[in-house]
C-alpha cells in the first residue's frame, strides 16, 4: 500500500495552495519552507484522522516527517504494526 | 500635531499656484482641521494644516523669522521649547508667537543642522530660506512623525502622507516590487523606502537639504548601543533611580499642551504606570481611554479595570468587535498606506475616533517601552537561543523557551514541534540576524503566493542584503540583545508601530500621541546599561519593573504577558464583508496580477474549513486582502477618492507675478 498521492494532495492543497511544481517526493518541506513546525502538526492531525493511528510524541521527529517519502515510510511501517496487532 | 506640504521649483521659478497647495492640503485635513496656511513666492509653495495645542491663538503656520527670509512648515511639538525659547530670546531674538514652531526657526538661524540635537519631541519640518533659495527638512530621531518626498518635472515636491505627493497629477503611482518583498519580510519598508516607485521617505533621524540644486540626505542621530568602557558603571539602583528622574521629566514635558491631556491606559505595565505617574503627580482629574475586545482570547478588560479603580481616573472604551475590525479594514489602509500583516492598528483607529469625540486632542501612551527597556519575547528568545547555541543538541536548554511560551508548548507535541521552530539558524549564531531571522523566514513563505508577474521581477533581489547595507558600523561587535533591539527599533517599531499602528490611525482622527518612553534622553541613557541588567536571566524589563515596584500593585508587576493583537479570521471571514469577497474574487486577484488566483482560492477555503487557523494562514491573508485594498486604493483606482481641497485662513503670497487665482481660495492675505 502506498499513501504518496494523498498525502501529495494534502500537502499542495494545505501548505502549498495548489502550487505542485516545486514539490517532489524527497523534496525537504522544512529546507523549502513549505511546512513549518506548526505545520507538522496538522500534518500529524491530518494522518491521524485518514488513517486511524496515534503518532506518539516520540515519533514527532524530523527523520518521520520531512517529506513525502519519509512520512509515507513511516505510515507503512506503522499501519504494517497496526494490522499484525489486529 | 499637523500635516505638511509643498512644491520646490529646482532649476527656474516657475508659477506655483494656491490650487497646486491646496489640493495637497487637502489630503492631510485629518491631520490638521483647525486652521491652514500657505507661504508662497516664485520658487517654492509651502502649506500647513493645523492641529492646535500649543499656542492655540498666536501659533498659526507658516511662522518667519525676523526679517521675513526665513519660513517654516511644522508638524510636531518640541517639547523643550520653553527652555529653548529662554535661551534664544536671551541671546537677542525677537519671537512673535508663543509656539514651539517659532523657536526651530530661530535655532536652525543659528545653528544650521546643529540646531537638531537640541530638539526634544517628534517632528517632521521644512524650513525655505528666501535668500539663499535653500530647503532643509528634518525628522525627530525615532521617526514619530512622517515625511516623504519625490521629484518630479523639476520639482521637489513633500509631503505628511503620500497622498499629498499623489494630489499632482503629475506624481505616478507605480508599485515598488522591491518594498512589496521587504513588507512580505519585515513586515514593513526598510528606512527611506515607500511602497511606492520614486517615492522616498526622509529617515528617522534625518535631514534633507536643497541648496543651488544639491541635493543631499545625512543621518544625524541613530539608536546606539555601548560597548565596553562607555558602558555605564552605575548600579543597578543608580540605573533604576536615574531612570526614574528622567522618565518623570519626560513625562513632565509631554504634558506641556494648551489643551488637556489624557492617557491609554491598556492594562500592561508600561501603560500603567505612565497613567500612574500623571495621575499622582500631575493631573487629579485624569481621563483615560482602552480598548476592549469581543473575543476573549484578546481583552485585556480585567488588569484595565483594576487600573481604573485603583487610581479612580475617568476611564472610556471601545468594544473591537471582530465585525467592527473587519467593516474597517480598507479605511485603515487609506491611512496607512502600506499593506499590513496583522489587524493591530484597527482598533487603535476605533480608539482614536473615540478620544476624538471626547474632545481630547492629545494623549500619552505607553508605546516604546518594550523596545528601549528590553520587554518582547523575541529579546528573551534571542538570549536563549544564543544559551542553545553553544550545545546546539542539547535538548536540556531549548526548554527554557517553555517558559517564554507555555501556551504554545503546552504538550509533549507541540513542545516537539516548536523547538524544532526555534532551532532553525541555530548553528550561526554570528548571523547578524540571528534574532530575527526565524520570524522573517516565516513571513516570507508568504511570497510563493506572489504572482509570476511579481516573483519575476524579484528574482535577483535579497532585502536582507539591502537591510545589511543599512547596519552601522558598531552593529557587529553588539551584543546578542543589543543587536536585536536594534533591529526591532529600526525596523519594526519606526516603520510599522510608529507609523501604522501609531502615527497614522491617531491622525486620522485628528489625535496625537506622546511616547514619554520613547524620549530620546532615556533611549540613550539605557543604550548605555549593561545587557544583563535590562534582562536578568529571565526577567524583562528588570529595570522598569523595579522602578514601579512601589507604584503599580503585584497584579500588574507580575502578570504574563500579554501581546497586543487583534483577530483575524473572525473579522475578515464572518461573511458579512462584501469587500472581501470582492478583492479576494479571482477577478480582481488576476486583475491586479500581484498574487497566484488558484493559492488564493485554497487558503480562503482553507481558513473557512478549519476552526482554529494557524498564524501563518491568518497572516497570509491579511497581507493578501491588504495589499489588494492597498492597490486598488492608490494605484488602481485613485481618483476614485474624493478629496476636498484646503481653504486656506492664512496666506502669504510673494510672487512677483500676478495672482490671480487667490481670489477663489484666500481668506487672510498678508503682501
Amino acid at each position: 500500500m502506498d499513501y504518496l498521492d494523498e498525502l501529495k494532495e494534502f500537502v499542495i492543497n494545505n501548505f502549498m495552495f495548489g502550487q505542485k511544481d516545486s514539490l517532489e517526493n524527497d523534496t525537504d518541506f522544512f529546507n523549502k519552507g513549505i511546512i513549518d513546525s506548526t505545520g507538522t502538526l496538522e500534518l500529524v492531525s491530518f494522518i491521524e484522522e485518514t488513517y486511524n493511528i496515534s503518532v506518539l510524541d516520540n515519533e514527532l521527529i524530523k527523520e518521520n516527517f520531512s517529506s513525502l517519502t519519509k512520512v509515507n515510510e513511516y505510515l507503512k511501517k506503522k499501519l504494517s504494526v497496526k494490522t499484525q496487532i489486529i | 500635531m499637523c500635516g505638511i506640504a509643498g512644491i520646490l521649483n529646482l532649476t527656474e521659478p516657475h508659477p506655483i499656484t494656491v490650487d497646486d497647495l491646496s489640493k495637497m492640503a487637502g489630503t492631510l485635513t485629518h491631520r490638521g482641521p483647525n486652521e491652514s496656511g500657505i507661504y508662497i513666492d516664485d520658487w517654492i509653495g509651502i502649506a500647513q494644516t493645523r492641529l492646535s495645542i500649543i499656542d492655540l491663538a498666536g501659533g498659526s503656520q507658516p511662522i518667519h523669522n525676523e526679517d521675513e527670509t526665513l519660513w517654516i512648515v511644522f508638524n510636531g511639538e518640541i517639547y523643550n521649547y520653553i527652555e529653548i525659547r529662554n535661551k534664544l530670546i536671551a541671546s537677542g531674538h525677537k519671537l512673535y508667537t508663543n509656539s514651539d514652531t517659532e523657536i526651530i526657526l530661530h535655532l536652525y538661524e543659528d545653528r544650521k543642522e546643529d540646531c537638531l540635537c537640541e530638539l526634544n519631541g517628534q517632528f517632521a519640518f521644512a524650513i525655505w530660506d528666501s535668500k539663499k533659495k535653500n530647503i532643509f527638512m528634518a525628522r525627530d530621531r525615532v521617526g514619530k512623525k512622517p515625511l516623504y518626498y519625490t521629484f518630479c518635472h523639476n520639482q521637489f515636491l513633500f509631503g505628511s502622507e503620500i497622498k499629498a505627493l499623489f494630489a499632482n497629477k503629475n506624481v505616478d503611482r507605480n508599485l515598488n516590487h522591491h518594498s512589496l518583498n521587504q513588507v512580505f519580510t519585515f513586515w514593513t519598508t526598510l528606512p527611506g523606502r515607500t511602497m511606492f516607485k520614486n517615492i522616498n521617505e526622509l529617515p528617522a533621524g534625518s535631514y534633507l537639504s536643497i541648496s543651488e540644486n544639491k541635493y543631499s540626505v545625512n543621518q544625524y542621530w541613530d539608536f546606539n548601543f555601548a560597548l565596553n568602557d562607555d558602558l555605564i558603571a552605575y548600579s543597578s539602583n543608580e540605573i533604576t533611580s536615574y531612570s526614574k528622574e528622567l522618565l518623570i521629566d519626560s513625562i513632565d514635558i509631554r504634558l506641556r499642551a494648551d489643551v488637556p491631556v489624557g492617557c491609554y491606559l491598556s492594562g500592561g505595565l508600561d501603560s500603567s504606570g505612565i497613567t500612574s505617574f500623571v495621575k499622582n503627580n500631575f493631573n487629579n482629574q485624569l481621563k483615560t481611554f482602552g480598548i476592549r475586545f469581543e473575543d476573549e482570547a484578546f481583552d485585556e478588560g480585567k488588569y484595565q479595570h483594576e487600573m481604573v479603580s485603583k487610581l479612580q481616573v475617568d476611564h472610556k472604551e471601545i468594544l473591537a468587535t471582530n465585525k467592527k475590525i473587519g467593516e474597517l479594514v480598507p479605511e485603515v489602509i487609506w491611512h496607512t498606506e502600506i499593506p499590513l500583516l496583522r489587524l493591530s492598528p484597527v482598533p487603535l483607529y476605533m480608539l482614536s475616533e473615540l478620544v476624538n469625540k471626547s474632545g481630547f486632542k492629545v494623549v500619552l501612551t505607553g508605546e516604546g517601552a518594550d523596545e528601549v527597556f528590553g520587554g518582547y519575547n523575541i529579546f528573551r528568545e534571542t538570549l536563549i537561543r544564543a544559551f542553545w547555541a553553544k550545545y546546539p543538541d542539547s535538548t536540556f536548554r531549548p526548554r527554557l523557551l517553555e517558559k517564554l511560551y507555555p501556551y504554545i508548548f503546552k504538550d509533549a507535541r507541540s513542545r516537539a514541534s516548536m523547538s524544532s521552530f526555534f532551532k532553525e539558524g541555530i548553528d550561526q549564531p554570528q548571523n547578524p540576524f540571528f534574532s530575527h531571522l526565524i520570524r522573517w523566514n516565516n513571513t516570507a513563505r508568504i511570497k510563493r503566493f506572489f504572482s509570476e508577474n511579481i516573483d519575476n521581477s524579484m528574482q535577483d533581489y535579497d532585502p536582507l542584503l539591502d537591510l545589511n547595507d543599512l547596519l552601522p558600523e558598531k552593529f557587529a561587535k553588539w551584543d546578542a540583545l543589543s543587536k536585536a533591539q536594534y533591529l526591532e527599533m529600526k525596523i519594526f517599531m519606526s516603520n510599522y508601530l510608529l507609523s501604522s499602528q501609531g502615527d497614522r490611525v491617531a491622525m486620522a482622527h485628528s489625535l496625537e500621541i506622546r511616547m514619554p518612553y520613547l524620549d530620546y534622553r532615556l533611549i540613550e541613557f539605557i543604550g548605555k546599561v549593561p545587557s544583563y541588567l535590562k534582562i536578568r536571566g529571565l526577567n524583562e524589563k528588570s529595570i522598569l519593573k523595579k522602578l514601579y515596584k512601589d507604584i503599580l500593585p503585584q497584579t500588574i508587576l507580575n502578570r504574563p504577558k500579554h501581546p497586543y493583537r487583534a483577530p483575524i479570521k473572525n473579522s475578515l471571514l464572518n461573511k458579512n464583508l462584501e469587500y472581501v469577497d470582492y478583492y479576494l474574487s479571482d477577478e480582481k486577484v488576476r486583475d491586479f496580477n500581484l498574487f497566484n488566483p488558484i493559492m488564493v482560492k485554497k487558503i480562503v477555503e482553507k481558513l473557512s474549513r478549519v476552526e482554529e487557523s494557524s498564524e501563518f494562514d491568518n497572516m497570509a491573508l491579511v497581507g493578501i486582502l491588504t495589499a489588494q485594498i492597498f492597490y486598488d486604493t492608490f494605484i488602481e483606482n485613485y481618483n476614485a477618492h474624493k478629496i476636498n481641497p484646503s481653504i486656506f485662513d492664512n496666506v502669504i503670497d510673494r510672487r512677483t507675478t500676478s495672482s490671480l487665482d487667490l481670489s477663489s481660495n484666500k481668506v487672510n492675505s498678508n503682501n
